[in-house]
This record gives C-alpha cells, structure tokens and sequence, in this order.
C-alpha cells in the first residue's frame, strides 16, 4: 500500500505514560522540533502531583498536549487528534480528550495484565484488543519489543534500554509528520555527551522508530503541516519561566543595576530560581533562602543596598511572605515579587494551573497596603510583563507583583525575540550627597511621589528606615494620627497615579462597541481569543479585552465598558477579577469560572459567549 | 579602605547620635550597650556610610534609630536575613545587626543558624535580657525554667536555650559572651567582633530593669562577679575568683574546679580559641548559680575560626563565571541557540 500525506492546518497530539516514561522530554522535544519547522504552537504538560507516583497507576500519568499549526495557535487545543499512550493509565486518563474518529497509538507492552489491573480495567477486559476503541483509529506498537531488538548486543541492561522507549515514540511521530531529526540528535548528544553509549542508544532507538513508520506500513497517512504564517521576524521557541527569568536580566541590564533573586523552591516556580542561577555572568546573585520569609527579606535587604531584587514563589509562599511585603510597602523600596500560581488554598494542588490568588496580590496584607500588580498573558508575554514590573518597581519606588502561572509557567510557544535596544529604557534614581548643612529627607517625593532611592555608602545621606509609620518627608517614627491618615493616603495615591505611566486598555480584537465585551486577564488570553475569533466569524457582537495591569487598572478602562451591554470575565478562580470590576466601577460584569485545575477550553468559552451574545 | 588618618578617627562617638530622642526605660541595659558601641565604632578604620544597623523588633531593636549611620528598623526576626541580602549585594558595607532573645531565638530562630552556618560577614549583638520586655513581661526563650511571669503564672516548663552552644551548633565562626554592666571588655570584645571575618556572634547579658530586674546580678554585681564569672583569654589558664585562687582544669573531655593552692597555672586548662571541641564544653559551662556546684559562667571570645563567608564564595562564583563564559551577552541570550526566521 502507499502512503498518502494527508494536508492539515493544524493538529494537536497528546503524549501520555507513566511520569517515568519520559514523556516530557517527548513532548519538549517535538515543541523544539516543531517551532524550528515554522509551526505556530501552543503545549500544555500536565504532572502527577508526585515525582514518582506508582508506576501504572492513574495518579502517576503524565501528559503533554501540543496543538500546532499553519495558522496562528493561541491554546494547547480543547481536544486532540492524535492521542499517544505508553500504557492502559494513560489511555484511559485521557480517551476523552480524543476527538471522534482520533488517532490511537498504543504501547501493548504497556495493556499487558499487571498494566490492567493498575489502571483499574474489569478482569479481562483489554480496551485495544475488544473492539471498544473502533469509535477511534488504533495502531498497536509494541515499542519495547522494538526498542530491545534495535539495541540487541549494545550492551546496555534491560533498564537502560528501557529508557529509550520515548525515542522510539517521537522517532515515529516525527515520521507521520515528516519532521527531521536533527534538533532532537543534538540535544540528545548535549545532554548524554559524557556517556558515548546512552548517545548511541538514544539516536539508534530514535531513528528506528523513525524507519519503523516508513517500513512497518502501520501507518499509512502521513501528516503535512506546514510553517505557519505568523508575523514575519526572528523566533525562537519559550516557556514562561524561562521569560520571566530573561525579563529579569534584561530589566536588570538596562537598568544598569545588579540582580538579586532571594528564592525557596517551591512548584510551579522554582525554574526562575534554576534558570537564574545559570546566568552569574550577568551578575546575577541568586540566594537559596532557609525559608520564603527569608527569601524575601533577603531581597528587601539587597534592594535597600541598591540591588534589582527580585522574590519568586507561589500561593502558599507568598502568604508566609506577607508581613515582609508589608514591609517593602513601609519603606518604599523597589522589589518584584512573583507568584507562579498555582491551585489552592493551602497546598492545593501544586502541580495544576489556577488564577486564585490575584485578591491575595491585590488587597492580601494587613493595614491599608497597596501594590501595583501586574499579569502575564502567555508564555512569551512573560518576559514583557515582568520587565514592566521591574520598571515600575524602579520608577516608582515600590514593591510591585508579577502574577504567572503553572499554565504559563510550563505552557511553550514560538516567541518572537526582541533585541535589548528595542527595550523600554528603565531608569533608577539615586539620592545624591547633599550640600554641607543640609538635611536629607529620606520621604521626600517626586512628582510620581516616588522618593529616591538612597543607598547604604553615600556620604551625608545616612537615614534610617523600618516598618513603623513615618513621619512625612524625614520618616522618622511618628504616631501622629494626621500623619498616619495622611500617609495612608498618600502611599494608596502613590499606586493610583501609576495609571497616568500605563498605556490605556486597548481592545485585543472585536468592534469597539456592541453587545458583550469579554474581559479577562492572566493565562486566559490564548482560550479567550481563539474563542472571540470564532463569535466574531459566527456573526456575533462581541468583543475581548485583556488586562495587564490589575493595581492601578488603566484609566479608560471604566469608559470601555461602558461601551458593550454586558460584560463578562471568564477566570480560572471562583470570581476575583469580577469583583474588583464590580467594586470599583459598578458594573453588572458576570463571571464565568473554571476551578478545576486546567485551563479553559475555546469550545467552553465560545458556547458561554453565544448565550450572551 | 581605612579612614583613620595619623589615628584621629574620621568621625568620633558624637557624630553616632541621631536627633532622635532614646525611648528605652530608665536604667536599662541598653543604654550602656548603646554607648560603648557608640565609643567603639569611630575606633574601627570605618568610613560611617559604610556603616549599617540593621535590627528586628523588641526593646533593642530600636538600636538604629539612635545611630547616625545607615539603618533599618525591620520586622521581628527577619534582621538576619534582611542582613543577609544586604551584606551578599554590598559585600564592602561594615554589617550590623541588632536582635533580642526573643528576636533572634525565638521568631527569628531559623534565619539565626543559617546565616551562622553561611558564615556571612556581619557582626550580630544579640542582647539577651532572658524576658519579652516590648511586650510587657512574658517568657522569653532564655527564660529559665519555672519562670513565673504573665503568660507563665504557674512558671515555664519551656525548657530554655543556652544559645551560645546553639550558635557553635549551627557553624556559627565567632562565638563571644559580654554583658552591659563591663563596658571595658564589652568595648574589647565588639572590637574583636568586627576584625572577624565571617558571621561574629555576641551574646550580650542585658538587663531589664522593668521585667527582669537582677537577672544577670550575681555576674555583674561586685560582691559575686569574681566567682560566678570566668574572663577567658587566647592563650590564657582559665582563673577566676577575687583572689584569682581558682583555675579550671580538663581531664580528658571532663572540666574540674581546682583550687590555685593545689596546681599550677601551666596544669590549668589553656584557652584556646581555635579549639571546637573545647569551645563547646565552654558553652556547657551554663548551670544556673541558684542550684548547688557550679562552673563560673564564661566571658570572652570561646571560638574563633578563619572559614570563607558566603559573599565571598559568591563572588568568586560570578567572576569564574565571567571568566568561562565571557559577560553576559543579554542579546545572545534572548537569542538562544535555536532560532527561525519568518519571513514578510
Ligand atoms: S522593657 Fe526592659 S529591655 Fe525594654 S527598654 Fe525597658 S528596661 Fe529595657
């Protein structure tokens, strides 16, 4: 039989197995190899909550979903065309992800009895040999038989060869989608260089199963996706970790000032931590803290001697580093703090993506203790949104949030790169000595009632800070009640007037009046959009904003929603961003809520906006 | 980088007192505290901008305010590692951090030992007045046990640190004792404290006139200093009482009082700094005088360890970093190392 190649404009595979089966390195792997191919692209890797949750079981699937495509990508997609599974767990985890008519690809070692069982099949019932699955397309492989007969006499034992089952896997997938090998050859021969013979292994069982489409006739359609047309100019492929972390160093570099990132690890955000520390030649300090207290302390202390500092948590570690915001608030230095949220409360579920803690940012302190707070809208949007919150935190003298999450954090896409000259330019502002005989005011503001920053080794400029109310413009202790409620009001318009260094809110895509306007902020913006697109060629009246800056919020914004019937707020929590829209603009905004630890689909969002639209 | 020119300080104590007005009780220990640091800083070769206090929350940590240096006045507990961000970043800044009993040992216990085991280069003057006195009375983790106080009517059963065996627990590099009512030796021993390089710990007995009045007396008073106290020196037999008639002596691990009548001072035990294990029976030397046999309590330096302090490993690391990978690039690094072009 002949193969036929089958044109699409798109296509989403899921790769699912044990979380010992390598199936992020896979799905890592295919992102690296399919962004280099010119595809628009979008992923979503899903983790058990444990590091080695027992093997077979349905707590201990891991999985990764990537939808790619010709056409601009903006989701990981709702549901899959190609589902990939290295045993019965991951199979049934994940069928109903499937799209009707899908394709199967089954690893039969992985059906055997004992696999059965953990997966928690009725006695004697196999879903890929009973004829259940006819819905689907199935294709059986028995990847280890294959992985052991292509490294027959390598010399390596029953378990390391087992290892290289994932290759076998990506091997042939690439084939059904026509994708070269090289990028995956080289990363395998970077990260085993050491080991000449787990090289070979790797490359060997990679390209065996590469052959093994092109020779098995199992697989008779092969998949053509063609390079996407997106924006013309140079890409690479990111996750949001990653980009917060560049973001970093690139607001530390044009603010000529040194980085400083006090961390304790912790999900989904310790990758910052990691990828920071691989950068000292930038200067970059970063400091393993005891605890997240000490983490952030630490940082108020680098900021207070002149550091970009920076903290990196999540939910429950930013509520132990409470007390300490409140602190950085008090003394108005600049600092970052940023939270990779994920589900809560308590410790929740650490692996699974949630946008809960945006009132925890915004209002969570004791006392009247503003902050500015920004979110991220994607992957690649990480590097922007945080490097804007740097510059605020600089610019006007405060601790500023940065709100990312799991979804964000771990979610890749093609990023179009910018060139550090391009980059807002962000500058720091230093007390200078003063003329003998004059008195410094450490609390002395600007016209952004930013005071300047002073640090420790300035002659003439020796002051003393801490967490008690200050005196306006000396800061010294004062238990004055005028000036407590006079400062209280000063460091909330502080926050408010950022709005005026804001851009306005702008419209993503829709007209700008009608009938409903969709709001919505964070990780969103993909799930949103793809949604709206899909009103807006059904005919519908509708239109998307997305937020950035969710303390001050911009200035038009009230005015803009004034300019639809209705609007509503899909979150990935149980109604905050509503909230605050409600409470500040009285607006009947409805919100529309998803709390189950994944992102939204389109199809849901798009079915929500019909009845509204 | 030092400002003493033909030895006249660049600034003298005067220049260290800030306009603001000292708050504490009449009579407190702090006070004397207050002045012999005061009295010692400008003695040090710093420049005073180079010169951060930095303290938690209690009685003491109102310390900064009355320093006309840089300082902060932080949250309780969290001085150490404010302290500790500081001195990583500003490795050339001359550290001070301020803390009580119940700063350092209780609220602020962690951030204490990792900063000890981490050996950053800060000196900290723990002023242990064995009470919670911003708070009006309640037991403090030094309290001793049966302490009756407020929160405590039927006395503690808490049983209390002895910090200093606490301090050389956690790697702490510099281990001293002093009290406020020796200015003498506590202007010695903060000067030792400042040449250390590392993570320099100094316990200092303070006393709470208000809520802990006579703690410390049978160490400060005339009529029992002599015998209850232990002055220990580098080098020195360990000597104590008025007469100077008792010595220490160290049979295998186990101490022994002897009198001077009965050995010489070369059989004594000879302090020596550098010795851990010695160091750590010294500590040890921690019975309360109420109850029975003792040893003196002992004064002075008990440990001192040359070990490299984080900040400057640090360093290191980011200049070898330079060295293999060549300054940060920040375009390279947005690039990475693979890329695709789209094209118009
Ligand atoms: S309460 Fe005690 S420690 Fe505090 S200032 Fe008064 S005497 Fe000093």
């Amino acid at each position: 039989m002949e193969n036929t190649t089958l044109h699409a404009t798109e296509a989403t595979i899921l790769f699912a197995g044990d979380s010992g089966d390598g199936i992020q390195l896979a799905g890592d792997q295919f992102t690296n190899t399919t962004a280099l191919h010119g595809n628009d692209l979008s992923t979503f890797p899903n983790f058990p909550a444990e590091i080695r949750a027992p093997q077979g079981t349905l707590a201990g699937v891991s999985g990764f979903q990537i939808k790619f495509g010709s056409t601009e990508i903006y989701t990981p997609g709702d549901h899959c065309d190609m589902l990939v599974v290295m045993n019965a767990a991951a199979l049934k985890a994940n069928l109903k992800q499937l799209k009707a008519g899908g394709i199967i690809i089954a690893n039969t070692e992985g059906f055997d009895p004992k696999n059965l069982r953990l997966a928690k099949y009725p006695d004697g019932v196999n879903p890929i040999e009973d004829g259940s699955l006819d819905a689907f397309r199935l294709f059986k492989i028995d990847v280890t038989k294959m992985t052991k007969a292509t490294l027959d006499g390598s010399g390596l034992g029953t378990k390391e060869i087992d290892r290289t089952k994932n290759m076998f896997v990506l091997g042939f997938i690439y084939w059904i989608y026509n994708r070269s090998l090289e990028t995956t050859i080289k990363f395998i021969e970077q990260k085993f260089g050491k080991r000449p013979e787990i090289v070979d292994a790797n490359v060997k069982t990679l390209k065996a199963g590469y052959h093994y489409g092109e020779t098995s006739e199992t697989f008779m359609q092969r998949v053509e996706v063609k390079a996407a047309q997106i924006a013309p100019g140079n890409y690479r492929n990111i996750n949001g970790n990653p980009a917060t972390a560049y973001g970093l160093i690139a607001a530390a570099q044009k603010s000529g000032l040194p980085l400083f990132l006090g961390s304790y690890p912790i999900t989904p955000a310790s990758d910052i931590l990691h990828e920071l520390s691989r950068h000292k030649n930038f200067g970059v300090r970063t400091f393993q803290a005891e605890d997240e207290i000490a983490a952030i302390t630490s940082a108020i202390g680098a900021a207070f001697g002149g550091s970009l500092a920076i903290t990196t948590s999540s939910g429950p570690g930013i509520a132990l580093k409470t007390e300490a915001i409140g602190l950085a608030i008090m003394l108005e230095l600049p600092l970052v703090i940023i939270n990779v949220q994920r589900g809560g409360p308590s410790t929740g579920l650490p692996t699974k993506t949630e946008q809960a803690d945006l009132l925890q940012a915004v209002y969570g302190r004791n006392g009247e203790a503003p902050l500015p707070v920004i979110a991220a809208q994607s992957p690649g949007d990480c590097f922007y949104a945080v490097y804007e919150a740097c510059r605020i935190a600089i610019e006007h003298s405060t601790p500023v949030f940065f709100l990312s999450d799991g979804y964000l954090a771990n979610g890749a896409e093609p990023w179009q790169y910018p060139v550090s000259a391009d980059l807002k330019p962000i500058k720091a502002v230093f007390a200078e000595a003063l003329p003998e005989g004059e008195k410094f005011l450490p609390y002395k503001r600007d016209e952004k009632l930013a005071r300047k920053w002073a640090v420790p080794g300035v002659k003439g400029l020796e002051h003393r800070i801490g967490g008690l109310e200050k005196e306006h413009e000396t800061g010294n202790i004062s238990y004055d009640p005028d000036n407590h409620e006079f400062m209280v009001k000063l460091r909330a318009e502080k926050v408010e007037r950022i709005a005026d260094y804001i851009p306005d809110q702008q419209i993503d895509q829709g007209p700008s009046k009608g009938k409903l306007l969709v709001i919505g902020w964070g990780s969103t913006y993909g799930a949103i959009k793809t949604a709206v697109k899909a009103a807006l060629e059904a005919g519908h009246s509708v239109a998307h904003a997305h937020i950035r800056y969710m303390n001050p919020f911009p200035k038009n914004l009230g005015e803009l929603m004034k300019q639809y019937d209705y609007v509503l707020v899909p979150e990935m929590n149980n109604g905050q961003l509503v909230r605050m829209l409600r409470d500040k603009y009285l607006v009947p905004a409805e919100g529309f809520n998803k709390i189950k630890g994944i992102p939204f689909t389109s199809t849901e969002l798009l079915e929500k906006i019909k009845t509204l639209a | 980088m030092s400002t003493v020119v033909n030895d006249i300080p660049a600034f003298t104590a005067k220049d260290l007192v800030t306009d603001q007005e000292v708050r504490w009780c009449p009579g407190c220990g702090d006070y004397s505290i207050l002045k012999q640091v005061q009295t010692v800083i400008p003695e040090l070769g710093l420049k005073r901008e180079e010169i951060v206090f930095i303290s938690g929350i209690g009685c003491s940590s109102r310390f900064p305010y009355y320093m006309e240096t840089y300082g902060m006045h932080s949250i309780h507990g969290r001085a150490t590692a404010i302290a500790s961000g500081l001195k990583i970043t500003r490795p050339e800044l001359s550290v001070w951090i301020i803390t009580g009993d119940g700063d350092s040992l209780s609220i602020g216990g962690n951030h204490f030992i990792h900063l000890l085991r981490r050996n950053i280069d800060v000196n900290i003057l723990l002023f242990n007045n064995e009470i919670y006195g911003l708070t009006k009375g309640q037991y403090s983790p030094t309290s001793e046990l049966g302490k009756v106080t407020k929160s405590t009517p039927m006395g503690s059963v808490d049983h209390p640190f002895n910090p200093l065996a606490l301090v050389l627990g956690a790697e702490g590099t510099f281990v001293a004792r002093s009290m406020d009512r020796d200015p003498i030796h506590l202007r010695t021993v903060l000067k030792r404290a400042n040449a250390h390089k590392g993570a320099s710990l100094v316990e200092i007995y303070q006393n709470c006139n208000v809520f802990n009045d006579g703690a410390f007396e049978v160490f400060t008073e005339k009529s029992s200093k002599a015998d209850e106290t232990l002055f220990i020196e580098h080098g020195q037999p360990l000597v104590f009482g008025a007469q100077k008639d008792k010595g220490i002596l160290i049979d295998g691990f186990t101490p022994r009082v002897v009198s001077m009548n009965d050995v010489s001072a070369n059989d004594l035990w000879i302090h020596d700094e550098t010795d851990r294990v010695k160091a750590g029976i010294l500590t040890r030397f921690f019975d309360d005088p109420k109850n029975g046999p003792h040893f003196p309590r002992p004064f002075g330096v008990f440990y001192a360890e040359d070990r490299f302090t984080y900040e400057t490993a640090l360093k290191k690391q980011l200049e070898d970093a330079i060295t293999a990978k060549g300054a940060g690039d920040l375009d390279a690094l947005l690039r990475g190392s693979n890329t695709w072009q789209v094209k118009g």
